[in-house]
This record gives structure tokens, C-alpha cells and sequence, in this order.
């Protein structure tokens, strides 16, 4: 699979990453060399093959009762955000 | 006269128990090896000296009256990925240079639970993404056996710190041989076990359904001590597994007569240095001496481990990684003009390059028009490499192969070369994709650089792994062996 600079720049976009000009031919060339690569899955026959999300085949995700456990820790938790403000997290505008 | 960082974890416990040192003394004689020898290798990212010097005292209190948990007064260095209450957390990041993590891992709290004693956070690759330790935001970490080479990576800072005796032992992750290969780089013992056998909470995730906690020793025995403390049951972590913690030490002597080894032909193939597969081999006739028993296995699927977990694996990191958007904590951009350009410049600022190629790969591999070709196959093909282990196991007790294809490389010679550097877990993979709990022991020496012999065992044959790997350290001598300049 080979990409081109336009697919590098939809996927960097999709990914909300900014990827300045002398990083994209770096990544338009090993990101084709890793989908290159990955093509050898190809190879294998899956058909009636169920897909695997877990690895241990008998274990489901447990739920636990709805209840709540932790302690308003909030202003230990905003010590760690950029902006902070009367217990709100600032960004930039998102409303006109 | 032995010095106190040429004892090993199960030594030093012995010795704080019966009083020669106290846990003040074995905290102040690591730090002070830190402080002199860290510059060299930039194993640590933080060093917790006050911290731990207080810890250390309240250590010699419970020992001197009793009621002292199992690892009291022993130092420990934790991998940067894991979370500790008021102490920075970065995972070898820019994105995490400034978090102070709010509470502790679960591993971190019941290592301290039982009394260990943390001297600092190890060096990384950025979010674990990278098998040399060159990914880091921190710069690479040097191998103590060359300064010239890597001492692979993710837990390449742990590997490194324990074997230049730094410290006696380090926590570490491993989501495709993170622990193992760094662990056979550097001449120690590491250990990942079973999927679901340690909480992930707290640990920073990669590639969630991969991930495990795991630990870097000098040898089977300490590892053995310090999953005691690590393995079993908790609510925070819906992945972990409620099943009884078996007593690791008790069976680390059962002898080996009539243990049936499979030896892993797509292991011993054309990519691994005819040297290491000697050491390899060379270890394997040991075992049958012991009275092990050697069977040829095959696992066809085993090959495509690589380009699976190259799906796999970015697609959850491409997710986990999401959250990583300057709002709430973490780095971010200045003067954003809008919300994108936050996000934008925030998340491409902040990661460094093999993070930005794994999110992509991974974005990629889950766009629409995509999802089946790459992530749905990959999942299949999962499943057909974890059923060729399960075939395995109906024949065998253990697998074993080499860790890693070479002996630690130059710094640098990799770096721009993603496939030539992910094709250094080719060995490890395998065991993360199923799940399996894996252990690689020090088997020999190339040319002054160590390389690791491999044991995979069934889902929670933890106890077993540690059984063969101590049995083996019993008769050789290659994990006591200390690198130059670090004595």
C-alpha cells in the first residue's frame, strides 16, 4: 500500500495531529512501508475465523454495581490542567 | 567484601531481617550509586531520594517491631509509566513532562504495601512505543554492558538501572516483549505475566489489550518475591483476572524430571544470529541434563505475530492516545487560535515521531473503508496464533526460544529503519497476542553483550515459568555476571 502526501495529511487530520512539512515525507514513506509490511496478513485464511479482542477466550468484561466510590478530588485533579478557572477547565472559544 | 548492590532482593531481604543493614543504609548506598552513575546511562527520569529515605526509616521501624510486609525495606525503581500520588509521571514523554500524578498505581500501592521502598521513575520510550529505549523525551538510555549500545527498550531505564546496579529490581510493562527484551539486552531476568494476572490501573495504557505489568531482576527468585506482591484481584481494573494468587516461592524448587519442553521452530530460523541460537542451545541441552524432556513444536500462524500486532496494537494506542488533548492535564500548545489548533498543534508538539506514526498507522487501520481489511483481519489472524499456542500446550509444558534475533545494537543504527526496529520483538509478540506469561533468563554471552533464553508457559503458569528459570540459575552463573565499570 502506497499513500500519498494528501492521505498522510487526511490521516494526520483524522488523528488531530499537526505534522509540519518536513515530517510528511517521513511518514508518507514508512507509513507505506508499514501497511506494505502488514499486507502479509493477506496471507493467512480466515474465513469463519471469530475476531479476537481479548486475550483470554473464556473472560468477559465484568460490570461492577453503579455506585459511587471515589471522592470529589477536583481540585487535586486541575492542579495538572493548562487553565483552570473557578473549577472550570478553559479553552479556547468553541461558540461564536 | 560483597558489597550491598551485589546482593540480590532475596539476599538483601535476608540481610535487613537479621539486622546487618538497615533499610536507611540500603537506600542511601543505592542512592548515592545513582547519583554518581546515572549521568552515564540516564536511566532515571526522577529520583525520589527524600521520599524514599523517609520510607526507608518507617521500613526499619516496622522491622525492628515486627509485622513488616514481605518486601520491607527493599528499594525499587518503578518505570515512568506507572502513576505515583505526587511524584511526576511522564511515560518518557513531552505530552506528560509536566503531571504530577494524582494517585498510585495499583502496582505501586501494593509494592508499598509491602514495604518496598521507591528511589525513583525509570527512563522509557515514549509511552512504551519502541524497543531501544531511543523514543524517549528524556534521551536514550545507555546499555551498562557498551555505553555504545542500546539496552532495548521499553523498560530499557529499568533494565538499565538493575543491571548496573542502581537498584536491585524495577517494575516494568510489556506489550510486545517491553520487560523481556531489555531484560536479554542487558543481562536479566524479566518477566511478563499472563494477561490480566496485574492491574493496569494506573498504568498509562499503550495498547490495552496487550499491556502487562511485569518486573526486572537480577533473578527468577526476586521475581518470584516481587509478583507475590504485584499479582492479584482488583475492582479497578475490569481486565484483571479473580483467580487465587499461587505461593511463587514455594514451588521455585520442584525439580525438572520429565518436564516437556517445546522448542519453537519458527524461532530457530534464518533471522537469528547463529551465535545467539548456540547460547539458546546450549541452554536447552542444560535442561535435558536436569531431565527435561525436548519436543519439536510448530506454530504456523507464529510468523504473521509481527504484522498483527502492527495493526493491533496502534489501533488501541491510536485510541487509548485520544486522550491526550491539552484540556484537563498534560502539555499544551500556546496560543491555540481556535479548538483544533489546540488539539492539533498540542498532540503534534507533544508527541514525539514513532508516537505520531503509531497513532497513524493505527487512525488509519480503523477509518472507514479500512476497518475490515487491516484491524478485522488482524484480530482474526489473532486468534489463529493463539490457538496454535493452545495446540502447543495439549503437548507441552513450556515453550522455549530466543528473546531477541541479536545482542543489543548501536545507538542509532535503527532508528530510521520502523520495520528493521519493530522486527526485534519477533520473538516476543507472540506471547502478548495470546496472552501468555513469558520470562527471559540470561543464557550466555556475544562478544561481552548478554542474550536471553525465552520460557512461555500457559495462562497462569507463572509459577512454573519462575520454577524453570530458577532451576537454570541454579547451575549457571550468567545472571550474576555485573558489567564493567558498575562492580
Amino acid at each position: 500500500m502506497s499513500l500519498t502526501r494528501k492521505d498522510v495529511e487526511g490521516i494526520a487530520h483524522l488523528a488531530r495531529l499537526s505534522i509540519t512539512e518536513a515530517e510528511l515525507p517521513v511518514y508518507v514513506d514508512s507509513l507505506s512501508k508499514i501497511l506494505t509490511f502488514v499486507e502479509q496478513l493477506n496471507a493467512a485464511s480466515v474465513d469463519d475465523v471469530e475476531p479476537m479482542a481479548h486475550p483470554l477466550a473464556d473472560q468477559v468484561q465484568r460490570l461492577r454495581p453503579d455506585e459511587v466510590v471515589h471522592e470529589d478530588r477536583r481540585e487535586k485533579y486541575q492542579r495538572n490542567a493548562p487553565r483552570v478557572e473557578a473549577g472550570l477547565y478553559l479553552v479556547p472559544k468553541v461558540i461564536e | 567484601m560483597t558489597e550491598l548492590h551485589h546482593l540480590t532482593l532475596a539476599e538483601l531481604a535476608d540481610g535487613l531481617r537479621s539486622r546487618q543493614f538497615s533499610s536507611v543504609e540500603l537506600a542511601r548506598h543505592f542512592l548515592a550509586r545513582i547519583e554518581r552513575l546515572n549521568p552515564t546511562l540516564n536511566a532515571f527520569i526522577t529520583v525520589t531520594a527524600e521520599q524514599a529515605l523517609a520510607a526507608a526509616a518507617r521500613a526499619d521501624e516496622l522491622l525492628a517491631k515486627g509485622g513488616a510486609g514481605g518486601l520491607a525495606g527493599l528499594p525499587l525503581a518503578h518505570k515512568d509509566i506507572f502513576c505515583t500520588d505526587g511524584v511526576l509521571t511522564t511515560c518518557g514523554s513531552r505530552m506528560l513532562s509536566n503531571f504530577v500524578a494524582p494517585y498510585d498505581a495499583t502496582v505501586v500501592e501494593r509494592l508499598a504495601q509491602a514495604g518496598s521502598v521507591m528511589l525513583g521513575k525509570a527512563n522509557m520510550d515514549e509511552f512504551a512505543m519502541g524497543s531501544s529505549n531511543e523514543t524517549s523525551w528524556y534521551g536514550p538510555v545507555k546499555n551498562p554492558w557498551d555505553l555504545k549500545k542500546v539496552p532495548g527498550g521499553s523498560s530499557g531505564g529499568s533494565a538499565a538501572a538493575v543491571a548496573a546496579r542502581l537498584v536491585p529490581a524495577a517494575t516494568g510493562t510489556d506489550t510486545g516483549g517491553s520487560i523481556r527484551q531489555p531484560a536479554a539486552l542487558t543481562g536479566l531476568t524479566g518477566l511478563k505475566p499472563t494477561y490480566g494476572r496485574v492491574s493496569r490501573y494506573g498504568m498509562i495504557a499503550f495498547a490495552s489489550s496487550l499491556d502487562q505489568a511485569g518486573t526486572l531482576t537480577l533473578t527468577a527468585r526476586d521475581a518470584a518475591l516481587l509478583l507475590q506482591a504485584m499479582a492479584g484481584f482488583d475492582p479497578k481494573d475490569s481486565t484483571c483476572v479473580d483467580a487465587p494468587v499461587p505461593d511463587y516461592l514455594a514451588t521455585l524448587e520442584q525439580p525438572l524430571a520429565g518436564l516437556k519442553i517445546g522448542l519453537l521452530q519458527e524461532f530457530f530460523d534464518s533471522g537469528l544470529d547463529p551465535q545467539n541460537e548456540q547460547r539458546v542451545r546450549e541452554a536447552l541441552k542444560l535442561y535435558e541434563r536436569l531431565g527435561a524432556k525436548l519436543i519439536e513444536v510448530s506454530l504456523p500462524n507464529l510468523p504473521l505475530s509481527v504484522p498483527t500486532y502492527y495493526v493491533v496494537a496502534p489501533a488501541e494506542c491510536s485510541s487509548n492516545l485520544s486522550r491526550f488533548d491539552g484540556v484537563r492535564f498534560g502539555y499544551r500548545c500556546e496560543d491555540p487560535v481556535d479548538l483544533m489548533d489546540m488539539y492539533k498543534r498540542t498532540r503534534g508538539e507533544g508527541f514525539g515521531a514513532e508516537v505520531k506514526r503509531r497513532i497513524m498507522t493505527g487512525t488509519y487501520v480503523l477509518s472507514a473503508g479500512y476497518y475490515d481489511a487491516y484491524y478485522l483481519r488482524a484480530q482474526k489472524v489473532r486468534r489463529l496464533i493463539t490457538d496454535d499456542f493452545a495446540r502447543a500446550f495439549k503437548e507441552v509444558d513450556v515453550l522455549m526460544g530466543p528473546t531477541s534475533p541479536t545482542p543489543a545494537f548501536d545507538i542509532g543504527a535503527k532508528v530510521d529503519d520502523p520495520i528493521t526496529m519493530y522486527l526485534n520483538d519477533i520473538y516476543t509478540i507472540g506471547a502478548n497476542l495470546a496472552g501468555l506469561p513469558a520470562i527471559s533468563v540470561p543464557c550466555g554471552f556475544i562478544d561481552g553483550l548478554p542474550v536471553g533464553l525465552q520460557i512461555i508457559g500457559p495462562h497462569f503458569a507463572e509459577a512454573k515459568l519462575l520454577n524453570v528459570a530458577h532451576m537454570y540459575q541454579r547451575e549457571t552463573e550468567w545472571h550474576k555476571q555485573i558489567p564493567k565499570g558498575f562492580e
